[in-house]
């Protein structure tokens, strides 16, 4: 049975929509097959891009032959390094709003292979089959086919510190105290070094953008990206045109989860493509293609930690070395969570990166914290397990009050409430401690823990809000939807601080003639779009308010702001129902046929400023192992986070049970195998390539703890796209531990390493 | 029948249509590229995923598998064809109740997927729900709340 | 995919004959074909559509064997009576292969006729000698967890990947195939092949030979029997190692026994030394044992495999012990 998430009943509320279950607003296009994702949209005459991608992985290219290619009927143009049409030529105007130092990738752009599955040609043609057929009869010939460079772990001295390019990256403090010396008196100690795979996004929708070319030459693209606003400044400094020139839309994403934060190589083909040949092009990626740009990267940790006997933390040593591609230095936080998760006296932390023949890693549902934590919590079981201690209690001596790393108190912090409540649910105060202490059958079974904590992020953002005669509010901001709730937890928003029903609120995105917004990214969507939105509507408050005001004989006149109430699409003053005015009415008598409002909301620096803020969770899992073949099945797992205000506790209760998932995916299923000969993902497809299916999932259990934060942002928001899988991965680590008294210390754990 | 394009006709949501494409065309691809049909999506492309299901002759299957020119004369139900007018299908209404997705390009394959798995008697508990509908990825993780959906539909078919 | 001519086999000779000449293809259910032909891994010139032959009956014969018809499909089968009551081993392997989806579509014939999912062999960036002759193997030195532990050879260490084949070995069941020379029955043991220095070839097939039937002798075998498919997720994954195993017993001895291996070879892989072992031996772990080194003799993994000996011989003890319980229902 799946069992109903548990909400604070007292959650306090904007007014009658947020904080309630409520459907999607999306939900009826979603059912019905209605819902336009950017391969969907046509136009008569389109044209059909087939990429050609590199069989080798560091490599010139001698020749093309084409002759065959073009031949085929149908087939209109195959572009290459050689007839492709100028595009920027300084790696300045290739960089988008998620570049890392270097020189972004650029497609077509000399006789040049940089990694294995590079895109090396775009064939062209009027159908698919057409452009599929001729992509197979275009021949390369190379020259000086070199042997990639792809092996990590051999070259772990030799990674470099990735400086401070990369938006959203804080580097790692020098040491504090003496780490090692501290780690040599202690009275316990774990030291230990961790692996975590690459793991591909491949969501759902592979990568695709359709590039409708207007009658004046102006491009109007469909896209799967997590930012729109982004893709077109992309755009216009790559294909040299005014940004009034670009329109980019994404109203439907199917899944993106990172890989839709920079803008791909098809979608400079597409466009390119389109500008050239005067003709609407559509470019769609094959699922195999879905392997050849970003990945999480590949990442070996070493973790040493020392403790009292009491289990205080005396020492602690957290270093990761990294891939990033040979073009561009990627880098994520990883070693920093556990300095801020954990104060301790004593510490180091180090990260460096390593390049090597493959594609610049990318932004991965919840970067680096899924991987470092995944490090330090299970090191701190193996803590626990060396002092005989249970590992919650180890967690709740050293809890931090303040921030580790800044010394900064938290402007919330509900991870104790978080640890009581899973632990109370999964009914952790049974657990046995010996490991191998409990056998159902052939299996053992195992319990283990884990502590889950994420930035609370705002970032500058704008909305438009605009109120129609008919009493229709329509709200707007470029943001996107890729099935995180944005369309709806917007509307609801709208429709609280409006007094409105939800019906008569609609909301856009997804669009770059609307409002700017950020990328939708790092959990951070809802507290900067969604104050954006409550500000627009503030201030359509205030318009609406001062109007009232005017109207002769208006029951407002003598009044503040402060005594009316908005509700049920009418102005009104508690106490007088015979006062009421329908919003449309006072439009109506002012003769305002729209009011509206746009504005651009930034993070109260000034009142953030001394605090540090983060999500925090606490993930508990259960595991069953059949001894004798290996095999792993998760049978149970309660999860319980503090982020802050809960909008919609089914799409957010939905969003963290995906994460559960994806906690399992990476425990136990997710790797991209690189063959090191050939530097290529090898199983670059869905059936060796393992993510979760339904019969993986079994009884998971989402707990949701009230966290009150008015410093965060004006909505006390904290964002749940990432906290739902970091700590998943370790808990389950943990528990494998706990089942058969093997320490696994790589994901993903897979039968083989319990033989 | 040879070479180049063939003439065919199926039924596709209770409607019979005439088509003439070249025999490489999938049957996904004409209902994506050639009908208007975008509600049938396209994950993989190599049966490895289920985004593609549909029903034909009443049975599931992977329409990317299938050549369009062989299914002349079958009836090929897809995610549009499910609704009776304005009145949702009990599968599409469980699958709003119970937010059984998130990004929604797996939905249309779940859902089609759903509906021959109760055809089949195949959902009458949560584990046989859980293997049988192990051909359809959601890579956002909503596989418990698509157990509650088919659960709650199951009782309305 | 490349283009071809396709046509539709109105009888079964139409079908033989077109098959023999070169470059011609059946098609039935499509599953693995189609995907092999959009990967450009198989390039026929024509398709031959099948599916109208008359070849989609489950019958009982005179001499008491069911015949399943090479376009029945293996969801069909999986669920039909017949089979679900005297062959629950078929049953079990095919519930546990592929997809509903993909088992309402894919056929008997097919299933037989599918072709390994070596990531090298599907991957034309690499060399591969099933695919190309003389080429080379990448996976010998690549990633070669899913590979094979026996009866793999210098040119090739792929497996086969179906799950229906290996209960039809340990069925002993028996492939009808017409071909220009008429109609003939090859002992499924010898049908699919290991791969020696021609690995390119998968089965003993010839060009037009049409697989019209499956025949499953009439048995004493579905009582204790199981089919234990041990993969890296719970559903919908390509066997790492698989066994099926069938016993007739006599009390707490067994009487006869029969026992096959998928996901470790060419083939499913069988030897009747093996069963031999187990022929009037006790219902125990030690006799499973004993059993599962027989069958295991020679094996040979690589650099990502080798765990799979180990994984072979506790299956094999596990999945006897299972049957010996009593065939699952």
């Amino acid at each position: 049975m799946i069992s109903l998430p548990h909400f604070p009943e007292h959650l306090q509320k904007l007014g009658p929509h947020t904080g309630k279950p409520l459907d999607r607003v999306d939900g009826l296009a979603k059912v019905t097959g209605k819902a336009l994702y950017a391969a969907e949209h046509h136009r008569p005459g389109l044209l059909y891009g087939v990429v050609v991608s590199s069989s080798v992985a560091r490599a010139r290219i001698r020749s093309f032959d084409t002759a065959d290619a073009l031949a085929e009927a149908g087939v209109v143009q195959v572009f290459t390094h050689q007839n492709r049409p100028k595009l920027a030529s300084r790696s300045k105007k290739w960089r988008d709003q998620d570049t890392p130092k270097g020189s972004p990738f650029r497609p077509l752009e000399d006789d040049r292979v940089l990694f294995s599955g590079q895109p090396l040609a775009l064939v062209v043609a009027t159908s698919f089959e057409a452009a599929r057929h001729a992509a197979a009869l275009v021949r390369i010939e190379f020259d000086e086919i070199e042997q990639p460079e792809t092996r990590l772990l051999e070259r772990l001295g030799q990674g470099k510190a990735p400086g401070r390019a990369k938006g959203g990256f804080t580097p790692p403090p020098g040491p504090h105290g003496h780490p090692q010396q501290a780690l040599k008196s202690a009275f316990a100690r774990v030291n230990a070094d961790y692996l975590v795979s690459a793991e591909h996004h491949n969501p759902m929708e592979p990568h695709a953008a359709t590039v409708f070319y207007e009658e004046d030459g102006s491009l109007t693209v469909y896209s799967k990206t997590q930012g729109p606003v982004g893709e077109q400044a992309f755009l216009s400094a790559v294909l040299g045109l005014k940004k009034d020139r670009v329109r980019v839309l994404a109203p439907f994403v199917g899944g993106a989860f990172g890989s839709g934060l920079r803008p791909q190589y098809h979608l400079v083909l597409a466009a390119m493509a389109a500008l050239e040949l005067k003709r609407s092009v559509r470019v769609v990626l094959s699922r195999q293609q879905m392997f050849t740009f970003g990945h999480r990267p590949y990442t070996w940790q070493h973790v040493a930690l020392g403790a009292e006997r009491d289990g205080k933390l005396v020492s602690l040593v957290h270093e990761a070395v990294a891939e990033t591609s040979k073009f561009e230095s990627y880098v994520e936080n990883v070693v920093t969570w556990s300095a801020r998760l954990y104060p301790c006296p004593n510490y180091s932390l180090n990260h460096r990166v390593v390049p090597l023949d493959v594609y610049t890693p990318l932004d991965m549902r919840a970067p680096g914290a899924v991987t470092g934590l995944f490090a330090i919590e299970s090191a701190m079981d193996e803590l626990a397990h060396e002092l005989g201690m249970d590992p919650l209690q180890l967690r709740l001596v050293n809890y931090g009050e303040k921030d580790g790393l800044t010394g900064h108190p938290y402007s919330s912090k509900e991870l104790r409430a978080c640890y009581q409540q899973a632990a109370g649910r999964f009914g952790w105060e049974q657990r046995w401690s010996e490991p191998r202490g409990r056998r159902e059958g052939s299996k053992l079974v195992g319990w283990g823990m884990a502590t889950g904590v994420w930035d609370a992020m705002q970032v500058p953002a704008s909305a438009r809000a605009r109120l129609h005669l008919d009493g229709r509010l329509e709200v707007a901001s470029a943001t996107t939807d890729i099935g995180t709730g944005t369309y709806t937890v917007m509307t609801q928003i709208a429709a609280d601080v409006m007094g409105l029903s939800l019906e008569s609120v609609e909301f856009k995105l997804g669009d770059t003639s609307l409002p700017e917004a950020p990328l939708q990214g790092g959990s951070f969507t809802v507290a900067s779009v969604g104050s954006a939105i409550k500000a627009a509507c503030d201030g359509l408050r205030d318009q609406l308010f001062k109007l009232a005001q005017k109207m002769p004989n208006s029951p407002f006149y003598a009044r503040s702001q402060a005594e009316v109430e908005f509700r049920d699409g009418r102005l009104g003053l508690p106490g007088h129902p015979e006062a009421a005015l329908s919003y449309a009415q006072i439009l109506r008598q002012q003769g305002v046929s729209v009011l509206e409002e746009e504005v651009k909301v930034l993070p109260n620096l000034l009142k953030q400023r001394g605090y540090s803020l983060a999500t925090h969770s606490a993930v508990f899992a259960e595991v069953q192992v059949d001894e004798e073949l290996g095999t792993i099945e998760v049978t149970r797992m309660v999860t319980a986070v503090a982020a802050g205000r809960i909008l919609n506790p089914k799409t957010s209760r939905n969003q963290l049970l995906g994460g559960m998932v994806w906690g399992i995916s990476s425990a136990l299923h997710e790797k991209s195998e690189l063959d090191l000969e050939l530097g290529r993902f090898i199983n670059h497809n869905l059936a060796e390539y393992h993510i979760p299916v339904q019969a993986d999932i079994r009884h998971l259990e989402v707990v949701f703890v009230e966290e009150q934060d008015e410093i965060v942002n004006p909505l006390g928001i904290k964002g749940l796209g990432e906290i739902g899988v970091i700590g998943v991965a370790a808990a389950i680590a943990n528990a494998v531990f706990h089942a058969t008294g093997r320490r696994v210390r790589h994901l993903p754990i897979r039968l083989d390493d319990l033989l | 029948m040879d070479d180049a394009s063939s003439s065919f006709e199926i039924t596709i949501n209770g409607t019979k249509r005439h088509f003439n494409v070249e025999p490489w065309v999938t049957l996904l691809d004409l209902l994506r590229e050639r009908a208007g049909l975008t509600g049938t999506k396209k994950g993989c492309d190599h049966g490895q995923c289920g985004a593609c299901t549909v029903l034909v002759d009443g049975q599931r299957v992977n329409s990317c598998l299938m050549l369009a020119v062989m299914q002349d004369g079958k009836e090929v139900t897809t995610i549009e064809g499910l609704a009776a007018g304005n009145e949702l299908h009990p599968l599409q209404r469980g699958f709003i109740q119970h937010d059984a997705f998130q990004c929604g390009y797996c939905t249309p394959g779940q859902i089609c997927s759903a509906l021959g798995l109760i055809r089949e008697g195949k959902a009458d508990s949560v584990d046989s729900i859980r293997e049988f509908m192990s051909g359809n990825l959601c890579r956002c993780g909503a596989y418990s709340n698509i157990v509650a959906a088919i659960e709650q539909a199951r009782g309305q078919l | 995919m490349k283009k071809f001519a396709f046509n539709r086999a109105e009888t079964l000779e139409d079908a033989v004959s077109a098959g023999a000449s070169a470059g011609v293809r059946f098609i039935a259910g499509g599953t693995n074909l189609i995907d092999l032909m959009k990967e450009n891994v198989e390039r026929p010139d024509r398709l031959v559509d099948i599916t109208r032959l008359p070849l989609g009956e489950v019958k009982r014969q005179a001499d008491g064997s069911l015949s399943l018809g090479a376009l029945v499909s293996n969801a069909a089968v999986a669920e039909h009576p017949l089979v679900r009551g005297h062959y629950p081993l078929l049953s079990l392997a095919l519930l546990s292969g592929a997809s509903p989806q993909l088992r309402n579509l894919a056929t008997v014939g097919g299933n037989l006729l599918q072709r390994t999912r070596c990531c090298y062999f599907y991957d034309l960036a690499t060399v591969c000698n099933k695919r190309t002759p003389q080429t080379g193997c990448a996976a010998r030195n690549g990633i070669n967890r899913q590979h094979a532990i026996l009866g793999h050879s210098q040119a090739c260490i792929a497996v086969h990947p179906s799950d229906m084949c290996v209960a039809l070995a340990a069925l002993e069941a028996r492939v009808r195939v017409l071909g220009r020379q008429g109609e003939r029955t090859i002992p499924i043991a010898d049908f699919h092949r290991l791969p020696g220095n021609e690995p390119e070839f998968d089965t003993i097939l010839r060009a037009g030979d049409l697989i019209t039937a499956v025949e499953l002798p009439s048995n004493d075998w579905s009582e204790h029997s199981h089919y234990l498919k041990i993969r890296d997720r719970a559903s919908y994954a390509f066997a790492l190692v698989s066994v099926a195993v069938a016993l007739q017993l006599d009390g707490e001895y067994i009487v006869e026994a029969r026992l096959a291996l998928g996901g470790v070879a060419h083939k499913p892989w069988r030897l009747e030394s093996a069963e031999l072992a187990l022929r009037g031996q006790r219902t125990s772990n030690s006799s499973y044992q004993r059993a599962a080194e027989t069958l295991l003799q020679g094996a040979e993994g690589f650099e990502h495999n080798r765990f799979k000996i180990e994984l072979a011989r506790r299956a094999i003890v596990r999945a006897c012990a299972e049957a010996a319980k009593g065939t699952r229902r």
